[in-house]
């Protein structure tokens, strides 16, 4: 208690506050740390031996970092528009991003099969052009931009949204175009944003299995190999390759972040 | 120089309306009105900041109301100074050289002109996030100028500054206009500004310009209501006029001069009220007699308002003769207004 000296002694409410918050921290961490504790060392050795379950994984972050980057090229120009303009409908549009959230996810996977089918005109034009969805990376990497992309947008949105609109007029009242503004001006402080915002959209892209696995069971992403195992041999099988699969994406966060954190600006005066 | 007309600007939550003016070569021209009003709408919109409904804009004889902002030749100071907070003193003033016009020793020398009249030398290689709020402003200037627009347009940019600072830019701004001779179209919703600063004045009001004239003119003769309550004439009554009198209830003032056939109010400043305690005071014309009926003391002098039958009004007196009078609420008291310091509108 010596903490709390000097400090009021703590109303109900606040009481009340730490108590449900300390409820859900174990409710998230229980579960995770007693998955991580309980593979044995030995089970986690042969684990990351198997060549099936590293490859898994690499195609995991690989399709994933595949899926950041496109949402990376494509999604920024959109969030910019979303934060800096306001237009008749935004309110729709916006929701519209929103929607992969809220879909259930095998819904996802059917409705993007059924769009690059040869039922449909745009699979038909895709087959022809060479492009496979089904049981491809190319649909893997297609459904996991679907639902990453609403973490992309939104938090690049509100990256832009930081920058005050003022230090872009002020840019171009002194001659530069939109794009020199948004190179000289908005990206240098908005960076950090779009890299949090690929961490948003890969960690999302990562964790999908129900839109996955009705597009594509082969290859296999490490949570449908997880899924397999469970299935095909049980829960000792599968946690081993569930673990890797958390500490390898954990190490890349963390390495992002630290990459992406926010430095000191200022700069030293001169002598 | 530049020559706006009937600008409309719509916004989703506001709209300047109509709004014409012009600014000679030169001129230092303010913009002067509340919070609301509309100033810095237009202020922007002249930039090309905000898409223009109807209307013009015309700088140095060629029209650019459609032109993107990067091509107009206009610089603009913000309130905050929107410095980019991302580069240093230097690289601030310098951002605008790679897109100016002028040669590059005609740069390095406006550059180093602005960084002396601006006292910028030891700030320099600084970031401007640590400076002060007087400081980021004389960066804000250099940068907008070392460009050399044909018009500069600052907003409010005294109003977030300190006093002592206030006071240092403000002679600033009169100096740097005074050398550079250059137009600026500045917003502030301070009178006290305006007119140490402005050739000319409008006041704009809900998105239209309410009255247009030199600092003396509006403060003299201010042509609507809202200009006179807001160069200070806080007494302000719908009166009927007769000649040279004009009646406001029981009240009957002699005015200085007769007032034009449409004139419907009758307005005088505060200041020039004289209050004294009932009982016949010589020499003293157009006497109110009512009651306090509060005091608002404000440092060194109070306002009084006082209760008549027919009107409220106020007076400003010295603290010191506050004291003497030992004024207090429901006190009875006479005030008298000379017919010079009525006006009517």
């Amino acid at each position: 208690m010596k903490l709390l000296r000097g400090w009021p002694r703590p109303d109900p409410f606040t009481g009340l506050a730490v108590a449900c918050s300390l409820l859900i921290v174990l409710f998230i961490l229980l579960p995770l740390a007693q998955m991580i504790l309980q593979p044995s060392a030995a089970d986690m050795i042969a684990a990351a031996r198997d060549a099936d379950v590293t490859r898994a994984i690499a195609l995991s972050i690989g399709t994933a970092l595949c899926a950041g980057l496109i949402a990376l090229v494509l999604g920024t120009p959109f969030a910019y528009l979303l934060a800096r303009h306001d237009f008749r409908g935004k309110k729709l549009v916006e929701s519209a991003v929103d929607l992969p959230i809220m879909i259930p996810h095998p819904v996802i996977g059917i409705a993007l099969l059924s769009l690059a089918g040869r039922n449909h005109w745009l699979g038909r034009v895709m087959a022809d052009l060479g492009v496979r969805i089904m049981g491809t990376t190319t649909g893997i990497v297609a459904v996991m931009l679907f639902v990453g992309l609403p973490f992309f947008i939104n938090t690049v949105k509100t990256g832009f949204e930081s920058v005050p609109r003022r230090l872009e007029n002020v840019s171009r009242s002194l001659g530069a175009s939109p794009a020199a503004t948004f190179r000289r001006i908005t990206f240098p402080l908005t960076w950090r944003s779009l890299v949090v915002g690929v961490i948003m959209c890969m960690a999302r892209a990562i964790s999908e299995f129900g839109a996955i696995v009705i597009v594509a069971y082969h290859p296999m992403v490490a949570p449908v190999m997880i899924y397999e195992r469970f299935t095909a041999y049980g829960l000792k099988y599968s946690q081993p390759v569930a673990v890797w699969l958390i500490l390898v994406c954990l190490l890349l966060f963390v390495l992002l972040r630290i990459f992406a954190r926010p430095r000191a600006t200022v700069r030293r005066k001169t002598p | 120089m530049i020559r706006i007309e009937n600008l409309t600007v719509r916004l989703p939550d506001f709209t300047l309306n109509k709004v014409s003016l012009h600014a000679a070569t030169g001129e230092f021209f303010v913009l002067l009105g509340p919070t609301g009003a509309g100033k810095t709408v237009l202020l922007e919109s002249v930039a090309g900041l905000l898409p223009v409904a109807r209307g013009s804009i015309h700088l140095k004889g060629r029209e650019v109301t459609r032109l993107a902002p990067e091509r107009r030749g206009i610089g603009i100071v913000y309130q905050d100074s929107a410095l980019f907070p991302h580069l240093t003193v230097r690289e601030n003033i310098q951002y605008g050289l790679r897109y100016c016009r002028a040669e590059r020793p005609r740069s390095e020398r406006q550059f180093a002109y602005l960084v002396k009249a601006l006292g910028l030398e030891g700030l320099l290689h600084r970031s401007v996030v640590n400076l002060s709020g007087g400081e980021k402003q004389r960066a804000a200037l250099a940068r907008a100028l070392v460009v050399e627009p044909d018009l500069l347009l600052l907003d409010e940019p005294l109003s977030a500054l300190d006093p002592n600072f206030r006071e240092e830019i403000r002679d600033l701004l009169k100096t740097l206009h005074a050398n550079t001779g250059i137009t600026v179209l500045m917003v502030t919703h301070d009178f006290a500004e305006a007119r140490y600063l402005a050739d000319r004045i409008a006041i704009i009001n809900g998105g239209r310009i309410e009255q247009t004239g030199s600092a003396e003119a509006i403060f003299m003769r201010p042509a609507t209501p809202f200009t006179a309550r807001f160069v200070g004439m806080h007494n302000l009554f719908e009166a009927c006029f007769e000649g040279r009198q004009a009646t406001i209830g029981a009240h009957r003032f002699q005015l200085g001069h007769p007032p034009e056939t449409r004139h419907r109010y009758l307005a005088f400043r505060p200041e020039d009220v004289h209050l004294h305690p009932p009982g016949p005071v010589d020499g003293l014309a157009n006497p109110m007699a009512g009651t306090v009926r509060s005091l608002a003391h404000q440092g060194m002098f109070s306002e009084v308002t006082v209760h008549t039958p027919a009107l409220d009004y106020r007076a400003l007196l010295t603290a010191a003769t506050v004291f003497q009078m030992r004024l207090s609420p429901g006190d009875p008291v006479v005030g008298f207004i000379a017919p010079e310091a009525l006006h009517t509108l």
